[in-house]
């Protein structure tokens, strides 16, 4: 599903990435992890084209993703649903909106909108917070809608950027369950973190990187560094 | 773009600039600012329109003629005249007439109008009194009286005398003054006019910036960019649109004021009545320059986060 072939990503002289080969297949539950600075926010980055790799190449199912033009990148990103650590949700728009918002940008109907978004908010248990703002949330009822806007348009992938990273144990764990929930489903995940309990919790395979490079890559969930 | 996919933009941009608060706020005031000035400069220009004209409407050429020229030779040169191009009006005294406003000039002077008893008879000449469409032209217009041939019938000139020479430098000072009134005008209209847009660009441009993280993230969730762009062009639009009509509010009172209290200060010219009398060209010249600065801003703003 996602091949990335020797790829080099450089800032300057500083290299993010060196030779960066790994390939995932559908279905998987992929965990990245890595000190900060290893490289792991710039794979996420090169794989949605918010960056383009210095060399090599990165697939999504089978087309280079650096061959896509800059007007079909936005129909890209939609087969990608995207969570970040900061929550990133529209400030301005309630928790209903922020999932709808997905929706619309997918050219989904008002029907459709009307009958999925109530589904999901009860998914991520927010049902009775769909016409709050973002401001009047918590931090894990704000990963939730997060999540909830990354599988609205049942994406074939899922990236997670470090979406523990600004909550607490309780509401880790909740996020975790609800990410091994979605994976159970048939959805493919990727999550980079390096909370040593989020990677025992999901206890799937562990790519990790360290410099740029790739230098485990554990089937059994193990988290080494 | 679909009906529907138009409703959700503009659905969208009215919810943003309702909930957008405070820098919702502060956008329609900078803009109001700005089409007050804009509103301000439409009435500057007209007042100095209105000045202009009426000094020029002061200034004219007479021309004199012998007492022995007829009427009908009068009337032949003064047809010629208004077939000139640069003539505006021409007005013919006869002397009969001329001699009436003399009297009732100086009905009072007893004195003068002894020494014109005396003199028996009308010691008056014709005339005519030449207006141009711009006293530069003035020059010409004399020119062509010196010259043409049809004014010295018998080789005799039919003409006493022309006023030209003795207000020339009136004259040529006041085109002068006019011109330069004109152009300097037009520069300050310009010169606050592009201030003043410059400034709601920067507004519209500081309140998008404070988007820009919301932008990044509408990318990543797979919205077009016509998409992204739609609803801050509408935010744009609601706040030029706003704006103006709060202008032209404030204009209400505001030329009403100042037009009873300037009016005799300007020659005539009140600014209430040239609100009420161009209030389409005042409507329309400020909602299309609010909707247009807000749209033109919002767009140019935006560009930069979605490249």
């Amino acid at each position: 599903m996602i091949y990335f072939d020797k790829v080099t990503k450089r800032y300057k002289d500083t290299a993010a990435l060196e030779e960066v080969t790994l390939s995932v297949a559908p279905k998987e539950f992929v965990s990245i992890v890595g000190h900060s600075g290893a490289g792991k926010t710039t794979l996420l980055k090169l794989l949605l084209a918010e960056e383009r790799p210095t060399d090599g190449a990165v697939f999504f199912e089978s087309v280079d993703v650096n061959d896509l033009p800059s007007s079909a990148l936005h129909r890209y990103r939609r087969k990608i649903g995207m969570v970040f650590q900061d929550f990133r949700l529209i400030p301005n728009k309630t928790a209903y909106e922020n999932i709808a918002f997905a929706m619309e940008a997918a050219g989904r109907t008002d029907d459709e909108i009307a009958s999925d978004v109530p589904y999901i908010l009860e998914l991520v248990s927010l049902a009775d917070k769909a016409r709050h703002f973002p401001d009047q949330l918590s931090g894990g009822e704000k990963q939730r809608i997060a999540i909830g806007r990354a599988i609205i348009n049942q994406p074939d992938l899922i990236v997670a950027d470090e979406p523990t990273g600004n909550l607490d144990p309780i509401n880790t764990y909740e996020i975790v369950e609800i990410l091994k929930k979605i994976n159970e489903l048939g959805t493919t995940i990727i999550i980079t973190t390096h909370n040593k309990g989020v990677v025992d919790a999901i206890g799937k395979r562990v790519v990790t990187i360290e410099r740029g490079r790739v230098v485990r890559d554990d089937a059994e969930g193990k988290y080494v560094l | 773009m679909t009906w529907m996919i138009m409703r959700r933009v503009l659905v969208s941009g009215g919810k943003n600039f309702v909930r957008g608060g405070a820098v919702s706020a502060a956008t329609v005031l900078i803009m109001t600012v700005t089409l007050a000035i804009i509103g301000f400069l439409v009435f500057l220009s007209a007042l100095l329109s209105f000045t202009l004209t009426t000094i020029k409407n002061k200034v004219d050429v007479s021309v004199y003629f012998v007492t022995t020229a007829t009427e009908q030779d009068i009337l032949a040169v003064k047809n010629q005249l208004e077939q000139l191009p640069q003539v505006s009006s021409v007005t013919y005294t006869s002397a009969a007439d001329a001699l009436t406003a003399f009297r009732a000039r100086h009905a009072n002077d007893q004195l003068t109008l002894q020494a014109l008893d005396q003199l028996g008879g009308n010691p008056l000449d014709a005339s005519l009194e030449i207006r141009a469409k711009d006293p530069s032209e003035y020059e010409s217009i004399v020119n062509f009286l010196e010259a043409s041939p049809a004014l010295s019938p018998n080789s005799t000139s039919i003409i006493d005398r022309i006023n030209y020479a003795q207000n020339k430098n009136v004259i040529d000072r006041l085109s002068l003054a006019i011109l330069a009134t004109r152009e300097i005008g037009f520069a300050v209209v310009i010169f606050f006019a592009a201030a003043s847009i410059l400034i709601a660009f920067a507004t519209i441009r500081l309140a998008i910036y404070t988007a820009k993280d919301e932008i990044a993230v509408m990318r990543l969730v797979g919205a077009s960019n016509a998409y992204i762009q739609g609803p801050f062009i509408v935010e744009g639009v609601i706040a030029g649109g706003i704006a103006a009509f709060i202008v032209l509010l404030l204009f209400w009172p505001a030329t009403w004021y100042v037009g009873a209290k300037t009016s005799d200060w300007f020659d005539g010219f009140n600014f209430a009545s040239y609100y009420s009398g161009h209030f389409p060209l005042l409507f329309g010249v400020l909602v299309l320059s609010g909707i247009t600065l807000g749209g033109v801003a919002s767009v140019l703003a935006i560009r930069k986060y979605l490249a």
